[in-house]
C-alpha cells in the first residue's frame, strides 16, 4: 500500500492503533523527544524545559492529561457532560491519603506503599461512580450537568467535615510521597521519585524522575483510552452519544454503558486526583471545587472534543498557559521600564506603579488593573469562547487543517 | 444573619412562634431564590440553555446598583425633592437597564454565533462568560466592600407571631410582581414566539420567527432579572454589601431550585425557590443539637442539591417540567 496511505484493505487495518509507518515513526520520535531529549536538556532551544519549574509544570500537565482522558471517555465519547470531575478527583486523593499517607495525631493514614494506594484511589473512585450512576443515567443533558454540579458541592461538604481524613477546612494535610516501596515505612524506598540520584552514570534530578514516572503512566492511560475508543465498548459509547434511542433499538444497552462510562471516567479521575495531591504534597479540601471541574472541560474543548490527541494537546496547553502569561507579563513589565515605542505600548498593558494605568498589574497587593491570576482566568474564558465559536474542533482541528494543507501541497485539494 | 440570630435569642419563643418565625424567614429567603430562578427559566425557556453566567450577571447588577445609589447617588442627586424610596428605585432601574445592556452585548458577541450548535458547547460558553464577568466584577468591586443601602435600612416589622424585615417584605412583593409579569410576557406575541423557538428552532424559523431577535430579547430580560435578583440578595439581612461570592452562593442554590420545579416551568421555579428557602431555614432551626451534629458545618449548602436529587429520582424532569418525548 506504499504511497496510498488512505487506502485500507481491511477493517483491522483501519482500526489499528498506528495505521501507517509515518505515524509509527512520528510517535516514536515524539516519545524519544518527550522521554529523553527534553528532560535531559539535549535539544538546543528546548533546554529550558528540562530545567527549574518547567519540569514540574510538564509533570502537572501529564497528571491533568490523565484526568482529562477520563472526562474524554465520559463526555467526548459518551456525550455526558459532567461537572463532577473534581468530586471524583477528591475521592481518589483522599483514598490515597487514607491508605498511603502519614498518620498523625488526628489524621488517618495507613502508610501503605504506592502500588496499593494508587490503584485503590482509582478503584474507590470508580466504585463511587457506579454508586452515583443510577441517579446520573436517569437524567440527561442540562439536568445531568446540574446533578454532577451538586456532586461537587456534596463533595466539598464531605471533605470539610471529614477532618480526620482531609485535615479539615483551609488547613489540609500531607499526601503520600511518590516513591516505590515493597512494604512498610522503615528505611529508604527502592526508588524515591522526589530525590536526586545517579542512574547508570547519569545524574537524574528528582523532578525529572517524577516527570518520567508520570509520563509513563500517561502513556499507559492514553493507550488504554485509545483502545477503549476503537473497540466495542467505545463504539457503544459513541452510538449512545449520537442517538441514544437508536442505539438502544440496535441492542446497545443504554443504562449499562452509561454507568460503565461513568465508572471508567471516575477511575481516571481518581488516579489523577491521587497523583495530583501527592505531586503537590499539601492540598486544602476547598481545592476540589467547581473551577477544577471547569478546567477539565476547558482542556477537552480547547484540545478538541472526542479525540485522544486533542485531549493531550489541550492538557499541555491549559497547564502551560498561566506560566507563559506570567513570563510575558514580566517581559512587558521590563520593557515598560525602558524607552521607545515598545516601552510605551507595554506601559499601556501593564501597570508597574501604583498610580499607573494598565490592564494587568505586576505589583503585589492592591493596585490598579487586574492581577496576573485574574488575567489568567479571564484569558481562559476568552480562549474557551474563541475556540468554541471559531474552531469547535480545538487544537486538534488546527492540526488537521495544517496536515491537510501539506498533504496536497502545492494543490489546494 | 447575625442580627436575625440575635433576634431569635432575645426572648424565649413558644414552639408556634419559632415555627412561624422560621417559616417567614424561609419564605423571605425563598423569594430571593425564586427571583434568581425566574431569570434562569426565562433564558432556558427561550434558548434551551441554562445560563451559568447568571450569578456573575447578578453580582454585576448589584454592583451597578451600589455604584449608582451609594457612590454616585445617580439619578437621586438631580431629584432631591423626591422621596428616598423613589431615588433608590430609580438607581435600581438604571442598574437593571445597564445589566440588560451587558446581557445584550454578551448575547450578540458569544451566543448568537452558536445558534444551532450542540447544547454542550453553548453551556460551556456561559461557563466561560461566568469566569470572565465574575473576575471583571471582582476587579470593579475592589478591595473595599460596597454597601448597598436601602431607604428601609434595618427596619423590622413585628407581626405578632413573627418579625420580618421591611427589605424582606419588599423582596417578596417584587418576586410576586415579577412572576406575574413574566407569566404575562409568555402570553404576548413575542412570548409565544419564544416558546416556539425553544421547542424547535428550525420549525420556528420556517414560520417566520426571527430566532436571533428572540435570543437577544431572552438574554436582555434574563440579564435584567439577574440584576433584580442580585440587588435583592445583597440587601439586609442577607449580606452587608455586594460581593461576587455572596451572590454566586445564592445562585448556586437557585440552580437546584429551578431543577426541582422543572427547568421550563415558571411556577415550578418560584415554588422550587420557596421550597429550597423553607427547607434551608427549617434545617437551620430544627436540625441542630447533638442528635444532628453528624451533619457537620455547611449542611444547608448541600441541602438543595440533596432535595433536587431526591426529586429527580422520582421525576426526571422536575415537578412541573415538560417531559421530553424521545423518538428514533
Amino acid at each position: 500500500m506504499r504511497g496510498r496511505p488512505l487506502l485500507y484493505t481491511s477493517y483491522e487495518d483501519e482500526q489499528a492503533l498506528l495505521p501507517t509507518w509515518t505515524k509509527r515513526i512520528a510517535v516514536l520520535v515524539l516519545l524519544v523527544f518527550l522521554a529523553i531529549l527534553i528532560p535531559f536538556g539535549l535539544v538546543p532551544g528546548f533546554r529550558f524545559l528540562g530545567e527549574g519549574d518547567w519540569m514540574t509544570l510538564l509533570g502537572l500537565a501529564a497528571i491533568f492529561a490523565i484526568g482529562a482522558l477520563g472526562l474524554h471517555i465520559l463526555s467526548g465519547l459518551g456525550g455526558q457532560v459532567s461537572l463532577g470531575h473534581a468530586f471524583f478527583m477528591g475521592v481518589g486523593a483522599y483514598t490515597a491519603a487514607a491508605l498511603g499517607g502519614p498518620s498523625g495525631k488526628a489524621l488517618v493514614g495507613l502508610g501503605l506503599p504506592m502500588w496499593v494506594w494508587l490503584p485503590a484511589a482509582g478503584l474507590v473512585a470508580a466504585l463511587v461512580g457506579v454508586l452515583v450512576a443510577p441517579t446520573a443515567v436517569r437524567v440527561r443533558g442540562i439536568y445531568l450537568a446540574i446533578v454532577t454540579l451538586g456532586l461537587v458541592f456534596i463533595g466539598l461538604w464531605l471533605w470539610i467535615n471529614l477532618g480526620s481524613v482531609t485535615g479539615g477546612s483551609q488547613s489540609g494535610r500531607r499526601f503520600p510521597n511518590l516513591e516505590f516501596r515493597l512494604w512498610g515505612e522503615e528505611g529508604d524506598p527502592i526508588v524515591d521519585l522526589t530525590a536526586d540520584s545517579v542512574w547508570v552514570g547519569v545524574e537524574v534530578r528528582g523532578e525529572v524522575k517524577t516527570y518520567l514516572f508520570l509520563l509513563a503512566l500517561l502513556i499507559v492511560f492514553a493507550v488504554v483510552a485509545k483502545n477503549i475508543q476503537r473497540t466495542r465498548t467505545g463504539r457503544a459509547f459513541m452510538a449512545i452519544r449520537d442517538r441514544d434511542v437508536a442505539a438502544e433499538v440496535m441492542g446497545v444497552a443504554d443504562t449499562r454503558n452509561k454507568a460503565l462510562a461513568f465508572a471508567i471516567s471516575s477511575f481516571y479521575a481518581g488516579v489523577c486526583g491521587a497523583l495530583w495531591a501527592s505531586f503537590i504534597g499539601l492540598i486544602i479540601p476547598e481545592a476540589f471545587n467547581l473551577l477544577l471541574s471547569v478546567q477539565f472541560l476547558a482542556i477537552l474543548l480547547i484540545g478538541g472534543l472526542g479525540t485522544v490527541t486533542g485531549t493531550l494537546l489541550g492538557a499541555t496547553f491549559v497547564i502551560l498557559l498561566p506560566r507563559l502569561v506570567r513570563d510575558f507579563t514580566e517581559l512587558l513589565g521590563d520593557t515598560a521600564q525602558g524607552d521607545g515605542l515598545f516601552a510605551g505600548i507595554a506601559d499601556l498593558v501593564v501597570a508597574t506603579e501604583l498610580d499607573d494605568f494598565g490592564l494587568i498589574s505586576t505589583l503585589p497587593g492592591t493596585s490598579p488593573g487586574l492581577t496576573v491570576f485574574q488575567f489568567n482566568l479571564i484569558l481562559y474564558g476568552i480562549l474557551l469562547i474563541v475556540f468554541l465559536i471559531f474552531e469547535p474542533l480545538g487544537l486538534f482541528g488546527i492540526w488537521i487543517r495544517i496536515k491537510n494543507y501539506w498533504r496536497t501541497w502545492p494543490f489546494s485539494y | 444573619m447575625t442580627i436575625l440570630l440575635i433576634l431569635y435569642q432575645a426572648e424565649a419563643q413558644t414552639a408556634l412562634e419559632k415555627f412561624a418565625d422560621t417559616t417567614a424567614s424561609g419564605l423571605a429567603l425563598g423569594a430571593i431564590y425564586a427571583l434568581l430562578a425566574l431569570g434562569l427559566v426565562m433564558i432556558y425557556k427561550a434558548t434551551q440553555v441554562l445560563n451559568f453566567a447568571h450569578g456573575a450577571l447578578a453580582a454585576l447588577g448589584a454592583y451597578f446598583a451600589a455604584y449608582f445609589f451609594v457612590t454616585l447617588n445617580f439619578p437621586g442627586r438631580y431629584l432631591e425633592w423626591a422621596p428616598e424610596t423613589l431615588q433608590w428605585a430609580l438607581s435600581g432601574l438604571v442598574a437593571i437597564a445597564l445589566t440588560a445592556v451587558v446581557g445584550y452585548v454578551v448575547e450578540r458577541l458569544t451566543i448568537q454565533p452558536m445558534i444551532g450548535e450542540p447544547l454542550f458547547a453553548v453551556v460551556m460558553i456561559t461557563i466561560a462568560l461566568d469566569i470572565i464577568i465574575r473576575n471583571v466584577t471582582n476587579d470593579l468591586i475592589g478591595q473595599a466592600t460596597r454597601p448597598l443601602k436601602t431607604p428601609w435600612g434595618t427596619d423590622v416589622v413585628d407581626l405578632g407571631l413573627f418579625t420580618i424585615a421591611k427589605t424582606e417584605i419588599a423582596t417578596i412583593v417584587v418576586t410576586i410582581v415579577t412572576l406575574v409579569l413574566v407569566a404575562l410576557f409568555f402570553r404576548t406575541r413575542t412570548g409565544v414566539a419564544m416558546r416556539a423557538t425553544a421547542f424547535d428552532q428550525e420549525a420556528a424559523m420556517a414560520q417566520g420567527i426571527n430566532a436571533a431577535r428572540i435570543f437577544a430579547i431572552a438574554w436582555v430580560i434574563g440579564a435584567a432579572l439577574a440584576a433584580v435578583g442580585g440587588i435583592f440578595s445583597s440587601l439586609f439581612p442577607r449580606s452587608g454589601g455586594v460581593t461576587v461570592n455572596a451572590t454566586a452562593f445564592f445562585v448556586f442554590r437557585a440552580l437546584p431550585a429551578v431543577v426541582i420545579g422543572g427547568l421550563d416551568s415558571i411556577i415550578g421555579a418560584v415554588l422550587g425557590g420557596f421550597m429550597v428557602g423553607l427547607a434551608e431555614r427549617y434545617a437551620g432551626a430544627y436540625l441542630i443539637g447533638d442528635t444532628w451534629s453528624f451533619l457537620g458545618g455547611g449542611f444547608s449548602a448541600i441541602l438543595p442539591y440533596l432535595l433536587m436529587m431526591g426529586v429527580l429520582l422520582v421525576r426526571p424532569y422536575g415537578l412541573f417540567g415538560t417531559e421530553e418525548i424521545r423518538r428514533v
